[in-house]
């Protein structure tokens, strides 16, 4: 049994060119009937595939991070001792900080070359393709940062051992936030400078977020269990899947009314 | 009168709490009515608009 | 049973002039309730016994942080129905809370902070109570500012109901998070008046406080929902009546 080559290549192929007409046309044309994991998994890819093609974009929500790092010793006191006590506060801080920066970007390109309109009318479920977006940007923004916060973990005097539970809370911490940031980003679609609106909608609901991974990263800097908040955490995450697509896709239908 | 005032103490944390609330009460009282006297204002202007449109 | 009464509040020209019609049948008893509410609070009221006369702020802070969290609800329930069976008039109810909640979140916080400094001896306090009306706040504020950046009114309709309900079903879960982060840093004793019940003569003036500010909202929500079914209206021979008036 052949794989739909055709549709794939057609579906890369239309990636080729983002910002021409049509591209999102051929999307939708290319897969007919292709069913809503095979359009969420199509759109995965095109997200990853266009993202790549701007790598340099990609860095900035972690150099951001580094800064923010970076900027609390200075602001408070090289030793590592004291740093070691903010540092799950640092962290968290600069993990939202970071992901809300790349927030922006979730919908805006495709908001302006008509894309999503496409995955709207393109009688795919928008629920799925919105969950295939808010993936995409967690592979692109929550996990390098989750893959960073050891880095940055150490240079706030964290031991080693900690490391793991660091990395692990801040990978779930980021689910969660790109799940809640989809949302206020679906709704600030078309808002012109909507930075200021988009952090004020989504702060606020990432508040638990913020308050479990913390919590979670510093039982890990004590080298304490960090079972409880951590499963906190991943309850938050497993609800933000449940729930936040559906309330972009709705969002998204409302904005391109 | 003045241990009303006084308020056991604590005059200076009571009578504030309670000025700012009946601070809040009242620009509550004034805004609605403002919003709607604008939106009367607005409404005429719009059927105005429409009458000369015709 | 005849439920025309009930499929009439959709109709905006009919909710106007019933919102005319009933604003001082809550204003006035709110006006009542309140004043009552107050003579019984601040002056037949017995001081407590730990805090003294300046527990009596508690019948400006509470009737204020009720406000804040039910008119919130209100805003969420009415934007869901206008949402889910597209009805402009519950938008407009949506649209009149939000800047009453507002206010009233801040005056709980103001008033909860003047009680936190003889109390506590600190103006602010992470307590869980005063940190999720702050985040309240927050969720207001968002919700105004996004009505407010959207130009097409339905779009702001409908998207400020998104949010609107995604922040309700929030609300308790954000409660939930504070207050398991303040106990885990063992913050002083949240205030309480330490009597484990309120003896009548304190209780019954809080009550009235409550019922009255509620009468108050209530009023204060006809007022302001005429000027959003108005502005809401386009076409529309019965504005003209209206408007001439």
């Amino acid at each position: 049994m052949s794989r739909p080559e055709g549709t794939v290549a057609q579906a890369f192929r239309a990636v080729g060119e983002p910002t021409a007409p049509g591209t999102a046309a051929g999307f939708a044309v290319s897969m007919p009937r292709a069913g809503a994991l095979e359009a969420a998994r199509l759109a995965l890819l095109r997200d990853l595939q266009l993202a790549f093609r701007k790598r340099g974009q990609l860095v900035q929500p972690l150099a951001f991070f580094a800064m923010v790092t970076l900027l609390f010793p200075l602001a408070i006191s090289p030793e590592l001792a004291r740093l070691r006590e903010l540092a799950p506060g640092v962290l968290w801080v600069g993990a939202l900080l970071g992901s809300l920066l790349a927030l922006e970007f979730l919908f805006r390109d495709d908001a302006h070359d008509g894309t999503l309109e496409q995955y709207a009318l393109s009688g795919q479920s928008l629920t799925a393709l919105m969950f295939a977006k808010t993936f995409a940007h967690w592979l692109l923004t929550g996990l390098p940062l989750a893959l960073m916060a050891p880095i940055a973990a150490l240079s706030l005097g964290v031991a080693t051992a900690a490391l793991p539970g660091i990395l692990l809370s801040v990978a779930v911490g980021t689910v969660a936030l790109s799940l809640i940031g989809s949302i206020g980003a679906a709704l600030t679609l078309g808002i012109k400078r909507s930075g200021a609106l988009l952090s004020l909608l989504t702060l606020p609901l990432s508040l638990p977020v913020l308050i479990f991974g913390a919590r979670a990263t510093q039982l890990a800097i004590h080298g304490e269990s960090l079972l409880a908040p951590l499963e906190l955490l991943a309850a938050l995450a497993v609800l933000g899947i449940t729930l936040a697509p559906l309330a972009s896709a709705a969002a998204v239908r409302i904005s391109l009314e | 009168m003045r241990a009303f005032f006084d308020m056991g103490g604590y005059a200076a944390f009571v009578w504030p709490a309670y000025a700012v609330t009946l601070a809040v009460v009242l620009l509550n009282i004034f805004w609605a009515y403002r919003a709607l006297e604008r939106s009367r204002t607005e409404a005429r202007r719009r059927l105005q608009v429409q009458g000369e449109r015709r | 049973m005849n439920w025309s009464w009930f499929h009439r509040l959709a109709s905006p020209p009919h909710v106007y002039a019933l919102a005319a019609r009933l604003t001082p049948w809550f204003a006035w008893p709110a006006a009542v309730a309140i004043i009552a509410g107050l003579w019984g609070g601040l002056v037949l009221a017995p001081p407590d016994y730990q805090q003294g006369d300046g527990f009596r702020i508690i019948y400006v802070h509470a009737p204020s942080a009720w406000m804040s969290l039910m008119v919130y609800v209100t805003m969420a329930v009415s934007a869901a129905v206008g949402l889910v069976w597209r009805i402009k008039v519950a938008h407009a109810v949506a649209a009149s809370c939000a800047p009453i909640g507002a206010s009233f979140t801040f005056a709980a916080l103001v008033t909860g902070a003047l009680w936190g400094q003889p109390m506590w001896g600190t103006y602010w306090q992470w307590d869980p109570r005063l940190t999720s009306e702050l985040v309240l706040l927050f969720l207001y504020l968002g919700y105004m500012g996004l009505r407010a950046g959207i130009e097409d009114p339905q779009r702001a309709d409908r998207a400020s109901a998104v949010l609107a309900v995604v922040g309700v079903v929030n609300v308790p879960i954000i409660h939930y998070s504070v207050t398991w982060w303040n106990s885990l840093h063992q913050a002083p004793s949240v205030m309480r008046l330490a009597k484990p019940a309120m003896p009548l003569a304190m209780l019954l003036p809080l009550l009235l406080m409550l019922l009255g500010f509620t009468l108050f909202f209530v009023a204060l929500l006809l007022v302001r929902l005429r000027g959003e079914v108005l502005a809401r209206e386009r076409a529309a021979s019965w504005i003209r009546e209206v408007v001439s008036a």
